[in-house]
């Protein structure tokens, strides 16, 4: 049976979303998406270089014909600057399908959680179909469903630090608690944290940092890759129970 | 010499001095901006790209003009 990521009732293949950002080039970019089979990746909304026009543009190297571009509002502090952000990103092609990030703190980029949920009613009624980056709090996720929410994107730790998944516990209580997509956002730094993601029961991960600053971002991409198909194969084929005894794989009968 | 009248305008975030009778598409093609890859805001109100041939600028305007770019 295919196994597909659903988003808004339109069926990915693959589970493994990416950043596009801190790579050294697009060329670089590119490849990483490549290698790690991505169909969607996240960008970000700036302002147009017009004092230098040969500078390269995105969608030069990652066409969105063939690439889901999920405008993201990285870097907004207030659901005003989030919602202008998104209503531009909507402009520049006619997307819907976006991500909302609302930080509110510099040092740790925690989201601010009440701006977030706000911004997500707005955009919500706007007509776009809103994944949320959230905190790993599982009553914040509901609300965030009940708020319109298309996806559910709790952090396994603060962005770009490559800790992993900090709170297993809570991720598992917002599986067992929605529906909705839930696709771990931040923090990974490694190909076994995307596969301890899926095991969780995770619908997809989202990396930037863990890939475009590893030392070979192209094969950390196809690690990641392959991390998440054998984290989510893992899960749906069921783990056996955890025992403190040992119990042998070899049948005693026939022994010498 | 007949004069050509100027207004100051703002384009993301830089001061610029332009001919007033410009329209925003002309300004946009003069500076070879691919209306494709972007969207525009006059004085923070998004701009639907199929009107800017009518929307001329005026002085104290503050244009913005984004695109996408790599991030996370």
């Amino acid at each position: 049976m295919d196994d597909y990521l659903n988003i808004s009732n339109k069926n990915f293949k693959s589970r493994l979303i990416v950043g596009t950002g801190k790579y050294k080039n697009f060329k670089e970019c590119s490849e990483a998406i490549k290698a790690s089979g991505a169909q969607i990746v996240t960008v970000a909304v700036r302002r147009v270089n017009i004092f230098d026009k040969k500078k390269p543009l995105l969608m030069d190297y990652i066409d969105p014909k063939k690439i889901t571009y999920l405008p993201n509002t990285a870097g907004c502090f207030t659901s005003s600057e989030a919602l202008r952000t998104l209503r531009l990103a909507r402009e520049i092609g006619g997307w819907k399908l976006v991500k909302l990030e609302v930080l509110g703190d510099k040092k740790t980029l925690f989201p601010d959680m009440i701006e977030t949920i706000k911004s997500t009613e707005v955009l919500t009624k706007e007509g776009f179909k809103v994944m949320v980056y959230c905190s790993d709090d599982p009553l914040m996720a509901k609300r965030l469903e009940n708020a319109g929410a298309v996806a559910i994107m709790p952090l396994a730790a603060p962005i770009g630090s490559g800790l992993g998944i900090l709170n297993k516990v809570n991720i598992k209580i917002i599986r067992s608690r929605t529906k909705l997509p839930l696709i771990i956002d931040a923090g990974l730094g490694q190909a076994s944290d995307a596969s301890i993601a899926m095991e969780l029961g995770c619908d997809g991960v989202l990396i930037n940092t863990a890939i475009a600053m590893a030392k070979n971002p192209i094969q950390m991409a196809q690690a990641m890759r392959f991390a998440v198909i054998a984290g989510r194969k893992s899960f749906l084929s069921g783990r056996i129970k955890k025992t403190i005894y040992g119990k042998a794989s070899s049948p005693k009968k026939g022994l010498i | 010499m007949k004069k050509i009248n100027k207004v100051k305008i703002k384009i993301n975030g830089r001061k610029r001095s332009i001919n007033s009778k410009i329209s925003l598409k002309s300004l946009l093609s003069t500076n070879k901006i691919s209306l494709k890859k972007v969207a525009i805001e006059v004085n923070e109100k998004i701009i639907n790209k199929k009107m800017i041939n009518k929307i001329k600028i005026k002085n104290g305007d503050k244009i913005e003009i984004v695109h996408f770019i790599g991030g996370g």
